[in-house]
């Protein structure tokens, strides 16, 4: 994920954010239609149980009517046996919907002879109105639901429906309704008045109700039994009872209860029980009669447009995405590839190849930006590199001037003091070591005659090659000066003049300068503005010696300066150094001081002037060490060892 | 008003009759009717003929659907079967009424019949059948509930009682007859459940009798004791048979019940079929041990008296044929 392609990342979230979205709209979309449609659809089930509920019940009504009022023609008044078989005939001509109807009375209520009396007329095929007597030994009807019901129970009732065999197959239901004779307590049961009603045009009006493709209408009696049913093997056979039996369903058999007790709802069943498939049933009663009418509704059918309507939906939003990726993919190529181009590049210059030429990308949104910058700092990596290139050279080039600068500056400082004729009578050793290649202090000795030995020490304002200049001006001038054989002061006086002549940068120097007379140990010396040597006399005390007043060289053609004197015994040191001992730094950020060259040249004071020289030159850069030398250092030891002889 | 019904039937049984004449003849061609419709109750003869258990032995059986307004000895004593089954009851009182029929075999030694009340009518042991409206069915079906009000003397107003429970089921009555195999189950087919009735077993309060027995009359048996017997021991193996293999025989006794037309289901048929395995002991391998035994009968009779359906009660020995006793070869 992490090493995958910008394109790919592009097109992974932007279709993963737009599915997320789609999906929830959908899921919203089809779950509120799934619903919206259960509603209508439960709406529709009630409206059309309750029409047929009512068309049935209508019928039933009808027929209903007939007996009743017979029933009551029979209690008010007396009839003979004779009129018997036109009462019979009467109602079942006057009702189409009655298929037979008759009067049958008590052992002996009409006829006294008679066991068994009950007239009877029905339809025959064809529709021509017969009339019987029914009732003898294989015809007990006393015992019989249509005439022992209403009789039990002192009510008109109907009868569960029965299988009229052999009478074309039909299924009939009775309707009977007990009368009686006497009032007020005295009531006795004469017998029953009931008409017949064949079942096929219920089961017509009920068979007709087709819903969708697999549901259907059914017809269940108070016993639960099936009196229309599309699958006729199950009619007047099995009861919704037993398919619950069948089925091992609970529920089943529960909402059978509900249904022939009177119920009235919807219901979800589980496949296999009233259909294959899942689905719902609405019921509500037939009041009149007790029975009860199911509506079953296939689920995956009703959702059926539903679900059309989802896949078209799931389908186009597919071919969006699908056509979102191929857009998203172009649109990631455009971006990418000018990418891909400049990083191959810019992976060329990285390696150094300045030369590489960018690809032309001729855009003006962020790419191009992108790939101009690129150009211009490409661009501006070779101008610099460039000057880097000739800034370097010039550089090296100063400082191979600079080295030789050195050379030429080291060079003309003395070095070993012998060949000098006093070598046995004093010795003198000098150090310098210059902050940068070239450096501002100065040194010199020289014998002016056998006995006259010249020294001096200088330090120049500032450092680097002006100061180097001005240091070798100075050391010119001090030692031709020197040698006209005047005193220190004189010295001085007469190389201030010469540096403050042409002095335009305004430089300076401060310079001690001394003359030892190696006869008699005395020293002259004079001082422009530089530090105190020290003076170590035999019993080894180093102590700052005292100078003159006088200022720095270069800065005022006024200035005056003195000579002082003082005597050195033999085996007496002096030593003159430039302020790059004391003001040398540690890494603490202390001065190397004063009092520190006091101990070290005490340490060092029974040395010759060589070891002192070095050893103060070597203390300063121990004490310094690992910080950048600051500025130039020069040490001067002297060592007097005896008069001339 | 199963008019047309009536004169179907009757049809079919002057057919019956006439056909059964020329069967007589041939010797191994016999006739069955059963005591009731076609139902589970026979599952073993149907089965018996269906898997050619018959033919096995010999018999070319022709079983005949009965009508429920004639009663199956009125077959036998008219010709028109040469078999055909009966309560114990019903075939002692034909036998003292004057019908020279035999038993040759008992099938069913111990009693169905039960008495049904629903609890919501305030019965909730036997006791409170007293002062109830009861229905009974006819004849000698109503003999041992009879006799057991009169045993523990209840008085009750006896509702004849048809075929159907719906009398019942609408409150007409408050106690209803029942076979523990069939109108039980009806009645739990009408969405009433058990908890809310009360079964009294009549096997439960002394009155455990044999039902259903092979009859054939007297002059048939002495004709050809072996067929007869064979009959019996085939119906038998049609029955081990029907309890070893219970959906063959399903659907066998549904062929049967399609063909009449008969308003029942499978699944009631599976009950009765269950049922009918508890009141049926098997012999355990080709015997007789069904034999119909001689207290039964003198219990059965006994009560016939009582209740005044017969004056006298017929000798156990002309009563009974014992296949044991004749050899079949």
């Amino acid at each position: 994920m992490k090493n995958r392609g910008l394109a790919f990342k592009l097109i992974l979230f932007t279709l993963s954010g737009t599915m997320a979205v789609f999906l929830s709209a959908f899921a919203y979309f089809y779950l509120s239609s799934k619903d919206s449609m259960m509603k209508y659809v439960e709406e529709n089930a009630r409206n059309l149980t309750h029409s047929t509920a009512y068309q049935i019940e209508n019928v039933l009504e009808g027929v209903e009517k007939v007996p009743l009022n017979y029933a009551s023609l029979m209690s008010a008044r007396n009839f003979e046996a004779e009129d018997m078989a036109q009462l019979a005939n009467r109602m079942v001509s006057a009702n189409p919907e009655i298929y037979g109807a008759g009067i049958a009375f008590e052992p002996g209520a009409l006829a006294a002879d008679a066991h068994y009396f009950s007239p009877y007329c029905y339809r025959k095929e064809g529709g021509r109105l017969t009339n019987v007597v029914l009732g003898d030994e294989s015809y007990h009807y006393f015992t019989m639901d249509w005439y022992q019901i209403p009789k039990e129970l002192n009510r008109a009732a109907w009868t569960e429906p029965y299988y009229d065999e052999g009478g074309g197959n039909m299924i009939m239901a009775s309707f009977s309704v007990p009368f009686y004779k006497g009032q007020y307590g005295e009531k006795r049961f004469q017998g029953v008045v009931e008409a017949d009603i064949a079942l096929h045009g219920l089961q017509e009006i009920v068979s007709a109700i087709k819903l969708y493709r697999s549901g259907y209408a059914f017809l269940i009696s108070r016993n639960g039994v099936f009196i229309t049913h599309p699958d006729s093997s199950l009619v007047m056979t099995n009861s919704i009872f037993s398919i619950a039996e069948e089925k091992k369903s609970d529920l089943l058999r529960r909402i059978g209860k509900d249904m022939i007790s009177g119920g009235e709802g919807l219901v979800a069943l589980e496949s296999g029980l009233l259909l294959p498939t899942k689905c719902r049933l609405y019921y509500a009663p037939l009041f009149s009669i007790g029975w009860s009418l199911g509506i079953v509704i296939p689920e995956h059918e009703l959702l059926e447009g539903v679900n059309r309507l989802g896949r078209m939906v799931i389908l186009i939003g597919l071919a969006g995405v699908f056509l979102m990726a191929i857009i998203l993919m172009l649109i990631a190529r455009r971006i990418t590839r000018p990418l891909k181009d400049l990083s191959a590049t810019t992976v060329e210059i990285a390696l150094g190849n300045l030369d590489t030429r960018l690809p032309d990308i001729q855009r003006g949104d962020e790419i191009g930006t992108l790939a101009r910058s690129f150009e211009e700092m490409r661009l501006a990596l070779k101008d610099y590199i460039k000057h880097l290139t000739e800034t370097t050279a010039a550089k090296e080039r100063i400082e191979s001037e600079l080295k030789i600068a050195r050379n030429i500056q080291m060079s003309f400082l003395p070095k070993a003091f012998p060949p000098l004729p006093a070598k046995n009578r004093m010795e003198i050793s000098a150090r310098l070591e210059p902050a940068r290649e070239i450096g501002g202090d100065l040194y010199d000795y020289s014998l002016i005659d056998d006995d006259h030995l010249f020294f001096a020490v200088g330090d120049v304002s500032d450092k680097g090659i002006p100061a180097a200049l001005f240091m070798a001006v100075t050391k010119t001038l001090l030692k031709g000066i020197a040698e006209t054989g005047i005193d220190p002061s004189e010295i001085l006086h007469r190389c201030n003049l010469e540096l403050c002549g042409n002095n335009d940068s305004m430089m300076f120097v401060t310079v001690f300068c001394g003359i030892l007379d190696l006869r008699t140990g005395r020293l002259k010396y004079s001082n422009a503005g530089h530090e105190h040597p020290i003076i170590v006399r035999r019993d080894g005390q180093p102590e700052s010696i005292p100078v003159p007043e006088g200022f720095l060289l270069g800065v005022e053609e006024q200035s005056s300066y003195q000579t002082m004197e003082i005597g050195l015994e033999p085996g007496d040191k002096l030593i003159v150094y430039t302020d790059g001992v004391t003001d040398a730094v540690n890494a603490a950020g202390e001065l190397y001081s004063l009092a520190n060259l006091m101990t070290t040249v005490r340490s060092c004071a029974s040395l010759s002037a060589e070891g002192i020289a070095t050893e103060i030159l070597g203390s300063v850069k121990l004490f310094s060490l690992g910080i950048p030398q600051a500025d130039d250092i020069t040490v001067l030891a002297l060592s007097f060892t005896s008069a001339k002889v | 008003m199963k008019t047309v019904a009536e004169v179907i039937g009757v049809f079919f049984f002057v057919l019956a009759m006439l056909g059964n004449a020329n069967a007589d003849q041939g010797g191994r061609r016999v006739s069955f009717v059963p005591q009731w419709i076609p139902q589970a109750q026979f599952a073993g003869y149907y089965v018996a003929l269906e898997k050619g258990l018959y033919e096995k032995y010999g018999l070319e059986v022709n079983i005949l659907r009965c009508i429920p307004e004639r009663p199956s000895a009125e077959w036998l004593k008219k010709g028109a079967a040469d078999f055909a089954t009966m309560f114990l009851s019903t075939a002692i009182a034909e036998r003292a009424r004057g019908t020279r029929l035999v038993n040759v075999g008992q099938i069913v030694s111990r009693s169905s019949q039960v008495l049904i009340a629903k609890k919501s009518s305030g019965i909730n042991s036997w006791q409170d059948i007293n002062g109830k409206k009861v229905g009974l069915w006819g004849a000698e079906l109503s003999i041992m509930p009879t006799a057991l009000f009169r045993r523990y003397g209840l008085q009750v107003t006896v509702i004849p009682q048809s075929s159907t429970v719906n009398l019942f089921l609408r409150g007409g009555v408050d106690v209803v007859s029942a076979m523990w195999y069939n109108e039980y189950h009806t009645i739990l087919d009408a969405g009433v459940e058990p908890e809310d009735l009360v079964v009294f077993h009549l096997s439960d309060l002394g009155f455990n009798l044999p039902e259903d027995g092979i009859y054939c009359l007297e002059s048939t048996f002495k004709k050809d004791p072996q067929s007869c017997c064979r009959f019996v021991r085939a119906s038998l193996e049609g029955w081990r048979y029907a309890f070893d293999h219970q959906e063959e025989a399903l659907d066998i006794v549904m062929k049967y019940v399609n063909e009449a037309k008969s308003a029942t289901n499978r699944q009631h048929q599976k009950w009765m079929l269950e049922h009918m395995r508890e009141v049926i002991d098997l012999p355990e391998s080709g015997g007789y041990e069904t034999l119909l035994k001689e207290e039964d009968y003198k219990a059965v009779a006994g009560e016939l008296i009582v209740s005044g359906l017969i004056g006298n009660i017929p000798a156990f020995s002309d009563f009974l044929e014992n296949c044991a006793a004749v050899n079949e070869k």
